[in-house]
């Protein structure tokens, strides 16, 4: 018999050997999240549905037809909701599958710290959200005539998702809980994620008018600090919410 | 039980004192301001609302973070006291901000930083007290509630800063940014007296509320559980 994965801890390399089990963990539930969304794809493809629809109504709210100026000015602000409301769904189905089929609770039996869950559900959502942004900005790119796969736009793109999935996550499993779950994540989610939405479409649009750094920079600084203050918070207070 | 109804009652009666005064000194003490005349009045109300409401919130977020840490049920009732008086003296902030708002700006309401932040604010105490009534599990609501609470709080000032740096991008028409700029005045002695006299009554009335709102909790409980005592009898 094979022996080599029950091997002890060697107590020399301690830390180390917990910072990685750590991130085995986180590595766990993300990879448990893939297999699961590999095999239904009901996340991926409702969330990416979804978004397409978003744009084909604002298409006719809003008349891109117009001028390049007006595409230029709207096309972020299509972009962020788009991710808002996407990512609202996304982060719903994604602790709502953990609660009704019962999986949270074994979850939260395994012998790892509760945050490394928390971590390996934000992340698995954050993907989730880039890989639907994968397909819909060369999409966007297309129906506004405008190029949205600009190297900044993608960081920005990744910072403001990042912030978005990090409180989203959090008060996703807080929303799965009470009774109309549905609603009460985006009555919760928006009031708190405004920053997030407000710096992202303000870089956004100012990347897309090609505008200069002193007009970025801010958003960009707000954008990383949002995300680390709110990441650490909700690394603070996962284990409440969790704890039963 | 008897001594505390007695202190509650004391803290009643000062507080309608107070009240009676601050106003009193508001319409017969303070001058009328040069410029807005009469309408300035709503200046010592309005005020002293906004940092009721904000002191009650923040009451919310030291109450969950303590509760965190101890778990005690008293704390949970302090945060959801606190936000429901909070709510209260936001809703009054923004009727009597709006009525000022009229004569000095010629409009009830306008996108200005301060204001849309004090709106965002309001939504989240809204969801905080909607969250708190979608979860029956007491303890489980306690948790989330006092969570929410600290989320809400600490995102209120970035979000202040996020519209307002929007709005220094873009010019705004009204009233630019801060009361100062359209509508402003300096304080002459007695309307800073007058000021920070009714400053002190709201503050005193909010502890006033909440004492109250606390009491009332006691009593809900303790006749569920004489209910239960009936009914397991």
């Amino acid at each position: 018999m094979r022996t080599e994965s029950i091997r002890p801890v060697q107590t020399k390399t301690d830390y180390w050997s917990l910072f990685t089990d750590y991130w085995r963990a986180v590595g766990a539930v993300l990879g448990k999240d893939f297999t699961a969304e590999l095999r239904s794809k009901e996340l991926f493809s409702s969330m990416l549905v979804f978004s397409l629809l978003v744009v084909l109504i604002f298409n006719f709210a809003l008349e891109f037809e117009r001028s390049r100026a007006t595409r230029e000015n709207v096309a972020a602000g299509v972009l962020w909701v788009t991710t808002t409301f996407a990512g609202t769904l996304g982060l719903n189905r994604s602790l709502a599958m953990e609660k009704d089929r019962g999986s949270l609770d074994g979850l939260l039996l395994a012998p790892v710290d509760r945050s490394a869950l928390y971590f390996g559900k934000a992340l698995g959502n954050l993907l989730f959200m880039l890989l639907v942004q994968a397909v819909i900005l060369p999409v966007f790119s297309i129906l506004f005539n405008l190029s949205l796969l600009k190297p900044l736009l993608l960081v920005i793109v990744l910072l403001g998702t990042t912030g978005y999935a990090a409180v989203g996550t959090l008060l996703a499993s807080m929303a799965v809980h009470s009774r109309a779950r549905d609603v009460m994540l985006p009555i919760l989610l928006f009031p708190v994620a405004v920053p997030v939405l407000v710096a992202a479409v303000r870089a956004s649009s100012a990347i897309l008018v090609s505008a200069g750094w002193e007009d970025i920079g801010l958003w960009f600084n707000l954008l990383v600090g949002y995300d680390v203050i709110f990441v650490a918070v909700a690394y603070m207070v996962f284990d409440y919410v969790v704890e039963e | 039980m008897e001594k505390t109804t007695r202190n509650l009652q004391i803290l009643n009666i000062v507080t309608i004192a107070l009240m009676i005064i601050a106003t009193a000194l508001v319409f017969f003490y303070a001058p009328t301001e040069r410029v807005m005349g009469q309408v300035q009045r709503i200046f010592y109300f309005h005020v002293p609302s906004a940092w009721v409401s904000m002191l009650a919130f923040f009451v919310t977020l030291v109450a969950g973070i303590v509760y965190l840490r101890r778990g005690h049920r008293g704390w949970d009732m302090v945060g959801s006291a606190s936000v429901e008086i909070g709510l209260v003296f936001t809703i009054m902030t923004i009727i009597s901000g709006s009525i000022w708002a009229r004569p000095a700006w010629n409009t009830w309401w306008t996108w200005d930083p301060r204001l849309t932040t004090y709106t965002i604010l309001a939504l989240i105490y809204v969801a905080y007290l909607m969250l708190r009534q979608g979860l029956e599990d007491p303890d489980r609501r306690a948790r989330f509630a006092a969570v929410y609470g600290i989320v809400g709080f600490i995102s209120v000032p970035i979000t202040f800063f996020s519209i307002r740096w929007w709005r220094t991008i873009h010019p705004v028409v009204i009233g630019s940014g801060s009361p100062s700029a359209e509508g402003g005045f300096d304080m002459t002695s007695p309307m800073r007296l007058v000021f920070f006299f009714s400053l002190f009554a709201f503050t005193v009335l909010y502890f006033c509320f909440l004492a109250n709102r606390l009491r009332l909790e006691r009593l809900t409980e303790r006749v569920e559980q004489l209910k239960m005592k009936v009914l397991s009898a």
